[in-house]
């Protein structure tokens, strides 16, 4: 496979990464729905992200990438090694693909049919949520994939366990992943329920302005006709950015929270009548995030403005006839309430 | 016309051109072929056969396909015959190299094109089925020969955006389609490639290609991108060694013309700032140049615009009508409920499609038991009793689409015009709750018409019923068959139609268009008794003035003809409609 595209040289496009450099940040912030035009670099974006994460730190051989110095949320082999300490290996953070038409057994796991057939063994087979255990998992025009497929990862997400019951197997396998999706509102618009369970949301268009334009195809160009001169270009970029998640993720916890500025981000979400209380703990975590990023001690006002409409524009209590964008609606309660 | 400063074309030159362009360099993107099957359209396609490496497969993929086909999975036979699982690949994996051929375009479903749009971009594909995993290269591009009879059919906007080239044969005649047996050898062709790869970068082109893709409409920044590659492999094959001017005009009116969403010009000032700097001192010779080329290539992607598209530009429309296409792709492929397998149980391949994989994983673990007790006479690979066999479960759930039949005719004011889209917009938030489709037949003047096919999306329901114009006379019987039809075809893709009629029953259009009460009426009454007779479920909505009591009566006896439940609007305040219709579709469904 050929080295993606760098994240680095993705012009314009400002939400969508900042969305997702939060999310590298702070994976607890919840998955990331990008929704917008066709060819705008959403894939693009997402297959960046997947090299220039920093690698993770996992136990040798786990198909689930356990972490090997804590001690909670193993997976049963890795817990189950008494005390010894288990062998720890660099590999690249998971950003998993799950391909429309993939099948369930893929996507949870599965009686491995191979050990089953040949050996008689029962084994079981982990899928796509386990590999994308500590990482990303990434769905292309999500709102095509089948219902229950997204019901089910939905679920995953918000629990981080898979439990597996099926075929006379009965597993639990921890799978903490941020959930990507991608899609197009023209293909038919996601249900509500579903909306809320994406932490933040971005609108992602091309970029209207002729320059920028240019550049986009400009460097389109560059690196499909010499990918290895163009990565070489903008590793110097790349390695400056990852070095930023490495530094935020550290200074993430020493980043304080004002109580003024819980207040404020309370009443954002009374202004906007947005419902249950995960409005708002995104809207702090990710704040919270951001301020790391910015290298700030504490999250200020601006950070709560600058995150608000990817926050909280998907959990407005959506009047399906009221088309007033939902962003400006958060724009217009940000401006009230913090002035 | 020939701003391009080359030699006219004809359209089969300019269809074989395309064709050479895009075997030069096919990979991650496709060609557009609008025509009927024929000897023209077979004659275009030896010649992109022709033109595309030997070895290159070139595999015809019908729009119907199953992913086990389409992606790969687990090869039945050869896993029995092995006894261990063996994958197959996908037909998409076995193009890798080549190009596919995608057959009645129009009709692929949107989730199979998304399939195909991923290998596309990045080159290779992943098949997660069956207990399979694995990454195959498919290094492919298409043509999708697009057969659909008007606007309103067209291949998936997933594939239309990544389809570099368009070419429409509907108007090219037997005599001028040449099969070229003379053409230039492979060895030719090869050479083409080697310049291709080495074109150097060219900013002007890439300037002007980009400058006229916005001052054309088209938002997506693929466009350009093809449009690009496009002048590089006409440069190419004409045997230069650098893009120029002609080759940009031609690319851009091979590529971008049939995107074009609006004419340059025509409103530039509020879409966007123009392309260069409208102060006072004039721009560098340089700057200068490219903008002279860019108006250039914006005359030839003008003049190149298909007739039909650019009589809608000119209309002011053209944003709209693609939307509508655009729209009803998505929603054939969400609204496919029907036999949704989700998941399996034991029982008899008699009782339904028995599940290969799944029996296999049931019959798997006693695999050495029963070889131990069948002992080495049994030359069985794999051991399957009957108790393993498992069948595929299919989800029965029908969604509904309701279809409301609105009188836009004059007799309905336009006060009371309003008041029916009210009432409209609070059942659609009603069906967007209920994850209903919904669609829309207006009548008015002298016919009727779909002006929403059946779609998910409320809010485009609700953009339509806005712009609804009023007026004119009430051909209640034609509204009403051309409902009768739209529900047949609801119920094909298996959904169940109700129709929510709103009218004032003052019909005075017949169905041969000509006016009359009485016979209107008539009309009106055989269409309602069709309607009952097809037992499609019904709610009239009676809009009549309360002071107009014989509209009313006719109203009335409509809404009995067609087995409808009735109520009238000016008593029944919304709340009251909406439950009327809750109670309806429930009774339907139930």
């Amino acid at each position: 496979m050929r080295q993606p595209y760098p994240f680095s040289a993705i012009v314009g496009q400002d939400e969508m990464k900042l969305a997702f450099l939060i999310a590298a940040v702070d994976p607890s912030i919840g998955g990331i729905l990008a929704f917008g035009d066709r060819g705008t670099g959403k894939s693009t974006a997402v297959r960046a992200l997947a090299a220039l994460l920093p690698k993770i730190k996992a136990v040798e051989g786990c198909p689930y990438n356990c972490e090997p110095s804590s001690t909670a949320g193993l997976c049963r082999a890795c817990g189950d090694e008494g005390g010894k300490k288990p062998k720890a290996t660099l590999k690249p953070a998971p950003v998993v693909d799950l391909p429309l038409g993939a099948t369930e057994d893929r996507v949870v796991g599965a009686l491995n049919l191979e050990r089953a057939l040949a050996h008689g063994e029962k084994s079981f087979q982990p899928g796509l949520l386990a590999q994308a255990n500590r990482g990303f998992l990434y769905i292309d025009e999500c709102n095509l994939l089948e219902d229950h497929l997204v019901d089910l990862l939905l679920d995953v997400a918000a629990s981080g366990i898979n439990v597996v019951e099926r075929e006379g197997l009965s597993v639990r396998h921890p799978a903490r992943f941020v959930l990507i999706g991608s899609g197009n509102p023209e293909e038919g618009e996601l249900r509500p329920q579903l909306l809320d369970r994406f932490g933040l949301a971005v609108e992602v268009r091309t970029p209207q302005d002729v320059p920028s334009r240019i550049e986009v195809v400009k460097r389109r160009d560059a690196y499909d006709r010499d990918p290895d001169a163009f990565l070489e270009q903008w590793a110097p970029a790349e390695k400056k950015l990852c070095a930023r998640i490495v530094a935020a993720r550290a200074h993430l916890a020493s980043v304080a929270t004002p109580d003024a500025i819980v207040e404020s981000a309370t009443r954002l979400c009374l202004k906007l009548g947005s419902d249950g209380l995960r409005g708002e703990l995104t809207l702090i975590r990710a704040a919270r995030a951001l301020a790391s990023l910015d290298k700030k001690h504490e999250i200020h006002e601006q950070q709560l403005k600058r995150i608000a409409p990817m926050a909280l524009s998907h959990r407005l209590r959506r009047n399906p006839l009221d088309e007033t964008g939902s962003s400006a609606r958060v724009q217009r309660a940000v401006e009230e309430v913090l002035g | 016309m020939n701003p391009g400063g080359g030699p006219e074309l004809s359209p089969w030159e300019r269809a074989v051109l395309a064709a050479e362009a895009f075997a030069l360099a096919p990979v991650g993107c496709g060609i557009v072929v609008r025509g009927r099957p024929g000897p023209v359209r077979d004659a275009w396609l030896r010649r992109l056969a022709a033109a595309l490496p030997r070895a290159a497969p070139f595999r015809r993929i019908p729009a119907s396909i199953a992913d086990d086909r389409l992606i790969g999975g687990l090869d039945i036979p050869a896993t029995l015959k092995a006894g261990r699982p063996v994958a197959e690949k996908g037909l998409i994996a076995e193009t890798d190299g080549g190009v596919l051929v995608i057959a009645m375009a129009e009709r692929l479903p949107a989730g199979v094109a998304a399939r195909i749009a991923a290998a596309l971009d990045e080159g290779e594909i992943a098949l997660e089925r069956d207990g399979m995993s694995m990454t195959s290269p498919a290094r492919v591009g298409y043509v999708a020969l697009d057969e659909g009879a008007d606007d309103e059919e067209a291949p998936p906007p997933i594939l239309i955006e990544r389809s570099a080239y368009f070419v429409d044969l509907d108007a090219i005649a037997i005599r001028d389609a040449d099969d070229g047996a003379d053409d230039q050898d492979p060895g030719a062709r090869t050479e083409a490639r080697a310049r291709f790869d080495a074109m150097p970068e060219d900013e002007a082109a890439m300037k002007a290609l980009v400058g006229v893709a916005a001052s054309l409409g088209i938002a997506s920044l693929r466009a350009p991108i093809y449009a690009l590659r496009c002048a590089r492999a006409l440069a190419a094959l004409e045997g230069e060694d650098a893009i120029g001017r002609r080759h940009i005009s031609l690319a851009a009116a091979l590529c971008l013309a049939h995107r074009a969403t609006r004419l340059p010009g025509a409103d530039d000032e509020d879409d966007e700032p123009p392309p260069d700097n409208p102060e006072d001192d004039p721009p560098p010779p340089e700057e200068q140049e490219i903008q002279q080329l860019e108006d250039v290539v914006l005359d030839a992607a003008e003049a190149a615009i298909p007739l039909e598209l650019l009589a809608r530009l000119k209309a002011g429309a053209g944003a709209r009508a693609r939307a509508a296409v655009q729209g009803k792709a998505g929603d054939s492929q969400i609204s496919t409920r029907r036999g949704r397998p989700i998941g399996t149980r034991p029982g008899h391949p008699r009782e339904g499609r028995i599940a290969l994989v799944a029996t296999l994983r049931a019959a798997a673990p006693w695999q050495p038991l029963r070889r131990r007790e069948a002992g080495p006479g049994d030359a069985r690979r794999i051991h399957v009793s009957p108790d393993d066999l498992r069948i595929v479960l299919h989800h029965e759930k029908r969604g509904a689409t309701t279809i409301f039949v609105v009188d836009a005719s004059g007799s309905l004011a336009m006060h009371r015009l309003a008041e029916v889209k009210g009432a409209i917009e609070l059942l659609l938030a009603d069906c967007y709750v209920r994850r209903d489709s919904v669609a829309l037949v207006a009548f008015r003047g002298k016919d009727a018409e779909v002006v929403l096919p059946p779609t998910r999306s409320t809010a485009r329901a609700r953009r339509r019923l806005a712009g609804l114009p009023g007026g004119g006379g009430t051909p209640l019987a034609r509204g009403l068959d051309v409902a009768a039809l739209l529900a047949t075809q609801v119920r094909r893709t298996g959904q169940t139609p109700f129709i929510v009629l709103m009218t004032d029953g003052n019909a005075n259009v017949g169905r041969d268009g000509e006016g009359g009460r009485p016979k209107a009426f008539e009309d009106a009454l055989d269409a309602s008794r069709k309607l009952f007779a097809a037992r499609v479920a019904a709610l009239a909505i009676d809009t009549s003035p309360p002071s107009r009591l014989r509209d009313s009566a006719q109203t009335l006896k409509i809404a009995e003809a067609m087995g409808a439940d009735y109520i009238k609007l000016p008593i029944a305040d919304s709340a009251r409609v909406n439950a009327a219709v809750r109670l309806s579709a429930q009774r339907l469904q139930g």
